[in-house]
């Protein structure tokens, strides 16, 4: 029997990501090969996967992150807004459009508001008052400033695990990034305040594309669109969210992931 | 049941006995420096005294004071620190932030290491020769200060290195991952928490740098010249050398002089180190993390 692919008002959007058979390796070894898919603006685009399976060395790619690192090399295309980001003339400028926030929050050591204020301030804005008004509007996007507008000028450090990962979320928006990338955010943070942060990112989507990198089978299929599935060093599905736990898989072994039939 | 129970007793046994142990060997540290802070103070506080402090040294140096050669170290110690701690701290900068794991680094890395094996008089048949006679600039303040500088640099390059190794990886990773440049990264995130680690360092080498002897004798520190040094191109006084001097060298000095100017020098260490924990203890108080 065949029933209708879900349709997804978002799919008509310009490509912000295009990854064209890309492949990862560390000193010669692939760890990832023939990642192919394409993010559209305002999508959540989640990619699962057990540990080890590349997807944190997939989002290093994208921002460039394995300049850092002499033995991480990768081959194929990835386009960020139809530019190639290898040919991006300085990658600070990439990076400042991608927001990224890790597994384990890390709070740099500065008081609150610096932490927040940190990105504006290395694009050049010096304003007190306009400091002040980003300062604000990033916390109260991450759903903190309520929590935190008494103690701005503590360490961002003092806060709670759940309020420093929404602190990093903040800070990730200072940067007023088109496109925000998550990295199993919600590892070290309560239920609570995962479902907090989960309703941010489904706000946050009106304003910007997110790739979100999840454990959680449960989590991507409440926030992706549309996901792709990292297995044994390879992509092994995309498609949109709902067909996938639909059960409409090219791949076996995808059903068998997002049943819990693993391993 | 029972005998678990009597090996835990054991273990009980040996762990406060190692804990004694250990306990009495880092107490024993402290007996060399009370030993001699303790003559020190005994024999040479009764010498001590404003005259002391603030004269020239008279009669042969058998009386007065030792105001030039407290002067001189000053100086000899300041211009060193201004040319070890910019060069040491823009290369511990350098090796910890940007270089790269290839040959280039590791010819950096060991010419630290053996730079810092080399003995004090070998630096100063070194300085001999270069400061003093390749370039020309004579037996002064400037070839003493720049012989002792290069012979501290490996320990301001090392420490600052620790002090900027111990910024966790991921605050850099961070700030990177924002679109900020390695120097932003530093400026920002890395030099403010390791400046204390760094100071440390800084201060340690003051210390070192004060009571050096052979680096100096031959390239611009003075036996006797009462006057003070105008330049960095005159030669001076110093503590050490004086210190030197007065115990071996010259004849009929009372015996509680050469305490004396040990007392001073020590206390210059003292009073320097001191600062640098007070300063630590502040900017930990602000640390952030
Ligand atoms: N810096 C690195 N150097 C060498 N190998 C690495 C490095 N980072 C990750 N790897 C390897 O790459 C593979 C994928 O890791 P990772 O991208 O962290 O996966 P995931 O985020 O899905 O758990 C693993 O086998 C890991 O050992
Ligand atoms: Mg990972």
């Amino acid at each position: 029997m065949v029933t209708a692919m879900a349709s997804l008002p978002h799919i008509d959007n310009p490509v912000k990501l295009a990854v064209k058979d890309v492949a990862i390796s560390y000193g010669g070894r692939t760890v990832l090969e023939s990642v192919t898919f394409d993010v559209h603006e305002h999508e959540i685009f989640g990619i699962i996967g057990p540990a080890n399976s590349g997807k944190t060395s997939f989002l290093k790619t994208l921002n460039r992150m394995d300049i850092f690192n002499p033995s991480m090399t990768f081959t194929g295309q990835i386009t960020f807004n139809d530019r190639d980001i290898r040919k991006w003339r300085n990658v600070y400028s990439l990076r400042k459009r991608i927001g990224v926030v890790f597994p384990l929050p890390v709070g740099l050591p500065l008081t609150v508001y610096e932490n927040v204020a940190l990105a504006p301030r290395l694009s050049g804005v010096t304003g007190k008052a306009d400091l002040d008004i980003i300062v604000e509007r990033c916390l109260e996007r991450a759903a903190l400033w309520d929590e935190v507008k008494d103690r701005l000028d503590s360490l961002g450090s003092l806060l709670s695990g759940g309020q420093q990962q929404r602190l990093t979320i903040a800070r990730a928006l200072s940067q007023e990034p088109e496109l925000l990338m998550l990295d199993e955010f919600s590892i070290a943070v309560d239920p609570v305040t995962t479902m907090r942060i989960e309703d941010v990112l489904k706000k946050l989507k009106k304003e910007m594309t997110i790739v979100l990198v999840t454990n959680l089978v449960q989590q991507a299929r409440r926030l992706a669109d549309r996901m792709a599935l990292f297995l044994d060093g390879e992509v092994v599905e995309v498609g949109i969210t709902e067909d996938l736990f639909a059960g409409q898989v090219k791949d076996q072994r995808t059903k068998d992931y997002l049943d819990g039939r693993f391993g | 049941m029972f005998e678990a129970s009597e090996l835990n007793i054991r273990n009980r046994k040996i762990e406060s006995l190692f804990r004694i142990l250990f306990l009495l060997m880092a107490g024993l540290l402290i007996l060399p420096v009370a030993i001699i802070l303790a003559i020190l103070t005994y024999k040479g506080s009764s010498v001590i005294s404003m005259n002391f402090l603030f004269t020239s040294p008279t009669e042969g140096m058998t009386a007065g004071g030792i105001f030039p050669a407290l002067i001189g170290t000053i100086w000899l110690v300041s211009v060193a620190l201004l040319f070890s701690v910019p060069l040491g701290v823009a290369a511990a900068i350098y090796l910890s932030e940007y270089a790269r794991d290839n040959w280039f680094t590791r010819i950096i890395n060991l010419a630290i290491i053996n730079l810092a094996g080399v003995p004090s008089i070998v630096h100063a048949l070194f300085g001999v020769g270069a400061f003093v006679l390749f370039f020309r600039f004579g037996t002064c303040i400037l070839a003493a200060s720049l012989t002792l500088g290069i012979m501290t640099l490996p320990v301001v390059i090392v420490s600052t290195w620790n002090a900027l190794q111990a910024v966790p990886m991921a605050f850099r990773e961070a700030c990177w991952n924002m679109g900020a440049t390695k120097w932003q990264t530093i400026r920002k995130i890395v030099l403010p928490n390791s400046i204390s680690g760094i100071l440390t360092g800084i201060i340690l080498m003051v210390s070192q740098t004060a009571g050096e002897t052979a680096p100096i004798m031959f390239t611009g520190a003075a036996f006797f010249l009462p006057q003070l040094p105008q330049s960095v191109f005159d030669q001076t006084m110093a503590m050490s050398l004086h210190l030197f001097v007065l115990a071996t060298q010259v004849p009929g000095v009372p015996e509680d002089v050469p305490y004396g100017v040990a007392f001073v020098l020590i206390a210059l260490v003292l009073v320097m180190n001191s600062l640098s924990i007070a300063f630590r203890v502040y900017l930990r108080g602000r640390k952030k993390w």
